[in-house]
């Protein structure tokens, strides 16, 4: 275990929060607040920290896929304890569990506030916690790959580590360069957003936050009722930006590169848009027919929802917690798919539900046929006999994860639907559920101990289970 | 450069892992799973699954343009059709390795009519590498610049031999000989020594000097050389049958000992004037009655490391005059370095070599033409030989008044066809080809060399 490696590189990520939290900064002075101490502390705190373990000089830059998880694990988990400190000494959230909690949901893109007033937090708080979420859609780690002259080989572990899907490449040969690609896409979206909400009569302020939260489909609103008191045309961009954010980097880059044909290829892009297509239908005319909508309203509201719901993003412009049961058990579903792999979206994403359909078709063919050999394809090929087991385990594991945290919940006195569908949207980092944490509604139920185990479990669902789950065990710990 | 591998096997990962060092953009493309991954993990490259030879793989594999394709597969007939899809694609510049000599013969209808920009024929390639080394028996190793106008030789300095405890200025009075120690290695450590530097029992001494220079140099230097008049072969494959008709060519007598019945009868039949010999090379008996204490040199080319090891070793202790061993897996070298075998080969090396002296040829942003490249001391030390095309701020410069960086020497000017070991009085001209040997860092242009 290369230690020394893994806390360098921790030292160089706290650096960076500690330039990033210049932003919040800046606000804060724009608009005049008097919380500019509560920045300065953290930035303060971050350089110290983070300059004492750059100093520790790794013997070897070799690091292996253990590394690459640890480091990313562990730089998680150090990163929202910094980030949660300018709340706490604000006193803005005064509890640290909470502060913790909100950080954690900010960073790993869910949108799970125990916040009962949102319009209550400053500006620049309200800035800092929609920035958590632009800089963790595509990842702290990514961002480092992308500006250091590092070129070492073993990269390409914290890339695995740290992007989504059951499958990571690379887009370019150098892993630097693919980080930089993947960065200046992710920026120029944001930014186009921001433009695009501008012309809708939104303020630079509100266009900005709203389009950080959007970029990294996280889901911090900045008002009360989230996203339903923007005008329609904004309501509308805002949901089709969220699909985008939630699709394959990778297609937006053959794009770039003028494979066109190639990127409307993809098998996954197929489903996405397939699943999405069915579900907004479906819940549109379920809307009109028992709900008595106009049905251009149901399809705006239905496509925003499930918009939100699929990216894992988790804004709201209707409170879908009082729709018919149909709608709301296809949102519950859409909840576990998720979004595309290698997009900044949570889930379980949809290329591993492809897959995992697949290889159960597959089982079920083989009871019928029982020495019948066949391949699963995805993607014009064939999947790896290694990676179909990965999709299976990932399943299995989840699900165990899911069950387990649900006894655990079910210690505080809420009820199930509650239980249920929080511990859903946090580990597929979604952010809002049903019943009492659904739209217009929030964590602040729940006790702190609760609190901790869903913060836990957004970090597992960000980082695809692994990174956490290793930090775990002794003996990646011991047996060196 | 963007660079695309097609073929990940032994030639294939290595050259992968040369050219990455030297930050290329690389694509490597297999169609073993296993393998694409292994090579992903350990070295920044993008891998590719697919049938190289398949234009919709390439296709899809060529994000950018590549600027040079690569097929290294293991059958010849796919390296070809690889580098036709890829001249079909509008990649300018592809090499395939071909090795059936039947085609190695039609290398000008390659180049020519295919448009394959290179062929490169690793087991020829070895042939005459170690072809060189038996020359020069004194030698560990020989390689030739400037058109074989130069050697770059290397020697052991033996513990009775006169150069022991002398400081390289001494030497270069006493024997007022034009020639030039341009690195020494010492245990791990390799130097790129000035006038000063002292040699000891056990360095290895690299020396540049005039081909014609060879034998009176050795002389000077006391290095007794024992003109090769017979040759033992052992294993009969592609590198024998090549470097015994350069040997029998040159008046060497050559024993091939081949274990495959198969084997001895085809090299019976394409080498004539060669006495083959149906055993098992392993067998020292048998080597003995063949007069392997005899013979003026031993070359173990069995396609087992293991096996070649353990021969050249045996012959070692039985005072075989030179032992020339064919080494491919670079796992060995600690074991090597015990063994005490010094002239030791490795085809994959030399293929690596060879392409990267090609790719270097093709930078651009080289300002002197870079002609070729040798890489000396497990690969610790460069030399590289560049053309000054114009007038440059360095030409016409005394050399002593010249700002070099640490770790480099000029070690010869070919100045109108005649070579100059230079010395600090000596200028750079416009249409010099110069050799500059460079430790732990990589020269594109002459110019880097300069602080």
């Amino acid at each position: 275990m290369n230690f020394r490696m893994i806390f360098n590189n921790i030292g160089k990520i706290l650096l960076i929060e500690a330039a990033l939290l210049f932003f919040p900064l800046l606000v804060s002075l724009i608009y005049k607040e008097t919380n500019q101490y509560a920045f300065l502390i953290t930035i303060g705190a971050l350089l110290c920290v983070g300059v004492l373990l750059c100093l520790i000089r790794p013997k070897t830059k070799q690091i292996y896929a253990r590394e690459g998880f640890i480091l990313v694990g562990l730089s998680w988990i150090v990163m929202s304890l910094f980030g949660s400190l300018p709340f706490v000494i604000s006193q803005e959230i005064p509890s640290f569990v909470d502060a913790l909690f909100e950080t954690i949901s900010g960073f790993t893109t869910t949108g799970a506030s125990i916040l009962t007033n949102v319009e209550g937090l400053s500006k620049s708080m309200l800035f800092w916690r929609s920035f958590t979420h632009w800089i963790g859609g595509m990842g702290v780690l990514v961002f480092i790959l992308a500006i250091l002259p590092n070129s070492e080989g073993q990269n390409i572990y914290i890339l695995r580590a740290e992007s989504t899907g059951p499958q990571v490449g690379k887009l370019v040969s150098k892993v630097r360069f693919t980080a930089r690609i993947l960065y200046l896409i992710y920026l120029g979206f944001t930014l186009l957003e921001v433009i695009f909400l501008l012309f809708g009569g939104n303020s630079f302020y509100e266009s900005l936050v709203t389009s950080l939260a959007t970029a990294g489909t996280g889901g911090f609103g900045i008002y009360n009722d989230s996203i339903a008191s923007f005008n329609s045309y904004s309501q509308i961009v805002i949901g089709v930006f969220m699909l985008i954010f939630g699709i394959n980097f990778n297609i937006f880059y053959l794009i770039l590169i003028g494979r066109i044909a190639q990127a409307f290829k993809s098998e996954e892009l197929r489903w996405y848009i397939g699943i999405i297509v069915f579900s907004v239908v479906t819940i549109a005319i379920n809307l009109t027919l028992s709900m008595e909508y106009a049905f251009h309203i149901a399809l705006k509201d239905s496509f925003f929802q499930v918009s939100s719901i699929i990216t894992t993003t988790g804004f709201a412009t209707a409170d879908f917690n009082l729709w018919p049961n149909l709608s709301k058990c296809i949102l519950l579903i859409l909840m576990f798919v998720g979004a595309c792999a290698g997009s900044t979206g949570g889930g379980m994403k949809v290329s591993r539900f492809v897959i995992l359909f697949k290889s159960l078709k597959r089982e079920i063919k083989k009871l019928v046929h029982p020495n019948s050999v066949s391949n699963i394809t995805f993607e014009g090929s064939t999947v790896d006999e290694n990676v179909v087991k990965g999709v299976n385990g990932y399943f299995g594991i989840m699900m165990c994860i899911i069950f387990a945290s649900l006894i655990v919940l079910s210690f505080d006195k809420l009820d199930f639907e509650t239980n249920f569908t929080a511990i859903v949207a946090c580990v597929n980092n979604i952010g809002p559920g049903f019943s009492l944490v659904g739209p217009m509604g929030n964590y602040s139920c729940f006790n702190d101990f609760s609190k901790i185990i869903l913060s836990a479990l957004m970090l597992i669902g960000r980082l695809e289970i692994y990174p956490i789950l290793l930090l775990f065990m002794p003996k990646v710990w011991f047996n060196k | 450069m963007n660079i695309v591998i097609i073929g990940l096997g032994k030639y294939g990962i290595f050259l992968t892992e040369q050219l990455s060092k030297e930050n290329h953009d690389i694509v490597v493309i297999d169609s073993k799973q296993e393998l694409v991954d292994e090579v992903v993990n350990q070295f920044d490259v993008k891998g590719y699954v697919g049938n190289g030879a398949s234009y919709v793989t390439q296709k899809e594999a060529f994000l950018d343009k590549p600027d040079l394709v690569i097929a290294v597969t293991s059958t010849d007939e796919v390296n070809i059709l690889c580098c036709l899809v890829s001249k079909k694609l509008g990649v300018k510049q592809t090499i395939a390795r071909i090795r059936n000599p039947e085609y190695a013969l039609q290398a000008q209808i390659m180049t020519n009519e295919l448009g394959i920009s290179m062929t490169i024929n690793p087991d020829y390639n070895t042939a005459l590498d170690i072809f060189r080394i038996i020359r020069f028996p004194s030698a560990i190793t020989v390689e030739s610049f400037a058109n074989g106008k130069v050697n770059l030789v290397e020697i052991k300095v033996e513990s009775n031999s006169k150069l022991v405890g002398k400081s390289l200025m001494q030497i270069q009075e006493k024997c007022n000989t034009h020639f030039l120690v341009c690195a020494v290695e010492r245990g791990d450590k390799v130097f790129i020594p000035n006038g000063s530097f002292v040699l000891e029992e056990g360095d290895y001494v690299y020396i540049t000097v005039s081909a014609r220079e060879v034998n009176n140099s050795f002389k000077k230097l006391d290095i007794i050389q024992n003109k090769v008049k017979s040759a033992m072969i052992i294993g009969g494959g592609k590198i024998t049958f090549y470097l015994a008709s350069m040997l029998l060519d040159n008046g060497i007598s050559v024993k091939i000992i081949d274990n495959d019945q198969n084997i001895c009868n085809h090299l019976a039949e394409q080498l004539p004037k060669a006495l083959i010999l149906k055993g098992d090379g392993t067998n020292q008996k048998m080597l003995m009655s063949e007069g392997l204490e005899d013979v003026d040199a031993l070359v173990t080319l069995t396609g087992m490391d293991e096996i070649n090891i353990m021969i050249s070793t045996s012959a070692k202790s039985v005072n075989c005059k030179k032992v020339i061993t064919k080494v491919s897996n670079n796992n060995y070298e600690a074991i090597l370095d015990i063994t005490g075998l010094d002239s030791v080969i490795s085809p994959k090396e030399l293929f690596a070599d060879n392409i990267i002296r090609y790719v270097r040829g093709m930078n651009k942003k080289r300002g002197s033409e870079f002609k070729t490249l040798y890489r000396l001391v497990g690969n610790k030390v460069e030399a590289s030989e560049f053309l000054i095309s114009k007038e440059t701020k360095y030409t016409s410069i005394p050399l002593k008044d010249l700002n070099l960086r640490k770790n480099v020497l000029l070690a010869c000017i070919i100045r109108s066809g005649k070579v100059i070991i230079p010395n600090g009085n000596d200028t750079l001209e416009p249409l010099d080809s110069v050799i500059v040997v460079t430790s732990d860092f990589i020269v594109n242009d002459l110019i880097d060399i300069m602080e």
